[in-house]
């Protein structure tokens, strides 16, 4: 293979952001999001260990399970003992709640804070809703599946789940990071194309860039 | 002494107050849990948070500024850090003390803040500029009675150099400038709550209003700059006012001198903690309000006073 | 009240009355008298408070009902005005000039139910449907099972329970049969 190839193929694995106006579309980033290799084992553990000592979850509420979300800070619950604290930009956080239902509005700005959050992600989907559909399987404006659009590393079943079963959810995510199990990043990265056209099937008006960095 | 030995030295003194500082945030936060009867993150939950963001794997950046944002944060903390004496006739936790002298580290207090201003602008998230409006605003004001109170030390030990100044409070605790001069002290202890930005001033910060302000876009490594430059920040900023206010630390032994001083700073801390806890939060402009009014009258009272009693 | 539904009734063609409570009253009125007879009750019976808006899909009668639910801090009365208009050609009068707030709900009746006004600001942009191309889909004619089941994944193995006999099985019991909670029937 050639330079010339090369650069061809690199052209064709460009993203062409077709949301956006001509205008706009310089200002975005075109590339496509990589898969990331993991370190040295030993240093890769550790790393582990400190993501799942330290779980910073992004502070949006979509969907009616958000409001689980605030007796966990409270005295009677108090997830900071497990190291997870609320962190408000995307930037920062870790860990994302899908808090129930999340309607076609919702999930556009899912998958944009998702694809802005930064290394290492993890999502908890909260509620039958993100399972199956929950009680509004039959809406029609509700997702029924969010593992379609985002990979999701623990499911949290109830309708709604009490803040018990979400700290349990904690727990095991801890576990699973430990582990070294959650690779959902990895997952969204190689899978991309196929999230992508789940994602732009549903929502029509597509006016954000492809891959939001 | 030669300069391996002194940069050896040094950085046995940066080591050991950042890990201090990040203690004390942990300690405090720890606190707080008890005080709202909860058991709280564990101590050492600052350390885990430095680790797990430097370990994030993707980061993003906005531009040259937006690096050095984070890079200029934590020189103005290692420059006000490395020009104050922690230890009081220590070799090792001298630092630069006789290079530089109370306005440089006035000068480094600010320049952190600048450099951030300048770096998270180019974030490009609108909070941040909202964040560093207030932050820049706030500062000015509280650095007003903090320099009065500096001024009013100059006049009364004849010098800006912080080494003579803990050497003229040495011998008893009558000596120190908490006694010989209250004004300046208070005028000083006040504009320390807005340095700190516990909750009357926490405007800044304003974890409600405009998530997290200034560092809104920071992510990963750029985040775990910062949050090392908090706690080497928040531990110089203390050792200073310990220097001249309370006497610094000096003993023969250096560990009971390092004792001296983790508990001088620790009370002095914990009496912004204490204000913090108690009082509500100031919008931005009565927070300037608040500093142009009584403690800049008290920080030129305490002028007057040096000058004419 | 009982002057001001007099003079209702003899100023303008009610068709319908019903008392639901003492503070509860609905009336129906014909569709091109609906401007008269609420700029009537806002300025002079003192109903000054539309509290809501709505549209209910009378399919079988080809019609749409429209609520206007107004209420008098005076009388401490609600008092609902029923419009019923035409189905296939789904066309009211804008009050956005008696209420100004009502540009939001006849915002939504356009998107949900595709009641259109013409003359109310903004009544053509979308309200809560972001991109929505289908029919407006809180029409009962749009099976809104069908589009999920086209538009999202479905995950098989789902079921479903009768709530009633399954909460008898499982938790209820005896509750269900104690001759002393009254429900033995429900």
């Amino acid at each position: 293979m050639d330079k010339k190839d090369m650069k061809n193929i690199e052209k064709e694995m460009k993203l062409a952001n077709e949301g956006l106006s001509e205008k706009e579309r310089t200002l975005f980033s075109d590339a496509r999001p990589t898969p990331v290799r993991p370190l040295n084992k030993y240093v890769e553990k550790f790393l582990n260990w400190a993501r799942a000592e330290s779980l910073w979850i992004l502070g949006y509420g979509t969907g009616c399970g958000a409001i689980e979300l605030r007796p966990l800070m409270t005295s009677r619950y108090d997830m900071f003992r497990y190291g997870i604290a609320p962190r408000p930009s995307p930037r920062q956080s870790s860990v994302f709640i899908i808090g129930g239902y999340a309607s076609l509005k919702t999930i556009k700005r899912i998958v944009r804070s998702y694809e802005q959050m930064q290394g290492p992600k993890f999502v908890i989907a909260l509620g039958s809703c993100t399972i199956n559909g929950g009680m509004y399987y039959d809406s029609y404006y509700t997702i029924n599946r969010i593992n379609y659009y985002i990979p999701v590393d623990i499911y949290v079943a109830g309708c709604m789940p009490r803040p018990e079963s979400l700290i349990a959810g904690f727990n095991k995510l801890k576990e699973n990071i430990k582990a070294g199990k959650c690779d959902g990043m990895n997952k969204y990265a190689k899978n991309f194309d196929w999230y992508k056209a789940n994602q732009k099937k549903i929502i029509k008006d597509w006016n954000m860039p492809d891959y939001n960095w | 002494m030669s300069i391996t030995t002194k940069a050896l030295y040094v950085i046995i003194s940066v080591i050991v107050a950042t890990i201090y500082g990040l203690a004390l945030n942990g300690v405090v936060r720890k606190i707080y849990a008890r005080v709202h009867g909860r058991f709280g993150p564990p101590v050492w939950q600052p350390f885990i948070d430095i680790i797990k963001t430097h370990g994030n794997n993707v980061a993003i950046s906005h531009g040259i500024m937006y690096y050095l944002g984070p890079v200029f944060r934590l020189a103005g903390g290692l420059g006000t850090y490395l020009f104050i004496p922690v230890i009081f006739g220590s070799v090792v936790f001298s630092n630069f003390s006789l290079a530089g002298d109370l306005l440089l580290v006035m000068y480094f207090i600010f320049f952190g803040q600048l450099g951030m201003a300048l770096g998270a602008g180019e974030g490009g998230h609108p909070y941040s500029p909202i964040g560093i409006a207030r932050g820049l605003a706030q500062m000015t004001t509280f650095e007003v009675p903090f320099a009065l109170s500096v001024i009013a030390l100059a006049i009364q030990y004849n010098t800006l150099n912080i080494t003579t100044i803990v050497a003229a409070q040495q011998g008893s605790i009558l000596n120190w400038t908490l006694f010989t001069n209250p004004l300046a002290v208070v005028a000083a202890m006040i504009s320390l709550l807005g340095m700190n930005m516990h909750s009357p001033f926490s405007i800044v910060l304003a974890p409600q209003e405009i998530p997290i302000g200034p560092p809104i876009e920071m992510n990963s490594s750029f985040l775990a700059t910062l949050q090392t430059n908090r706690g080497l920040f928040g531990a110089a900023k203390l050792v200073l006012f310990m220097n001249l206010y309370f006497g610094g630390a000096a003993h023969a032994n250096i560990f009971v001198a390092l004792l001296i001083m983790i508990l001088k700073t620790f009370i002095i801390y914990m009496f912004s903690v204490f204000v913090g806890a108690a009082y509500p939060r100031f919008r931005p402009e009565q927070s300037m309000r608040f500093f142009l009014k009584w403690p800049t009258l008290i920080g030129i009272a305490s002028i007057l006073f040096v000058a004419y009693f | 009240m009982e002057e001001i539904l007099r003079t209702l009734e003899q100023q303008f063609a009610i068709t319908h009355q019903n008392k639901m409570r003492d503070d509860l009253l609905f009336v129906d009125v014909k569709k091109d008298q609906i401007i008269s007879l609420l700029t009537y009750l806002k300025d002079y019976a003192g109903f000054t408070h539309l509290a809501f808006l709505q549209a209910v899909d009378r399919i079988e009668d080809k019609k749409f009902q429209l609520t206007y639910m107004l209420y008098s801090f005076q009388l401490k009365t609600n008092l609902g005005i029923r419009v019923f208009i035409d189905r296939e050609k789904a066309e009211m009068i804008s009050i956005d000039k008696l209420w100004a707030h009502a540009w939001q709900y006849q915002r939504e009746l356009k998107e949900m139910f595709g009641i259109d006004f013409p003359g109310s600001p903004r009544v053509d942009e979308s309200f809560v449907l972001e991109s929505w191309e289908e029919m407006p889909p809180m029409k009962r004619d749009f099976d809104t099972l069908e589009y999920s089941i086209k538009t999202y994944y479905q995950r098989p193995g789902r079921s479903t329970n009768d709530p009633k006999k399954y909460m008898k099985k499982k938790l209820y019991n005896n509750f269900a049969k104690s001759p002393d909670t009254g429900r033995k029937n429900d």
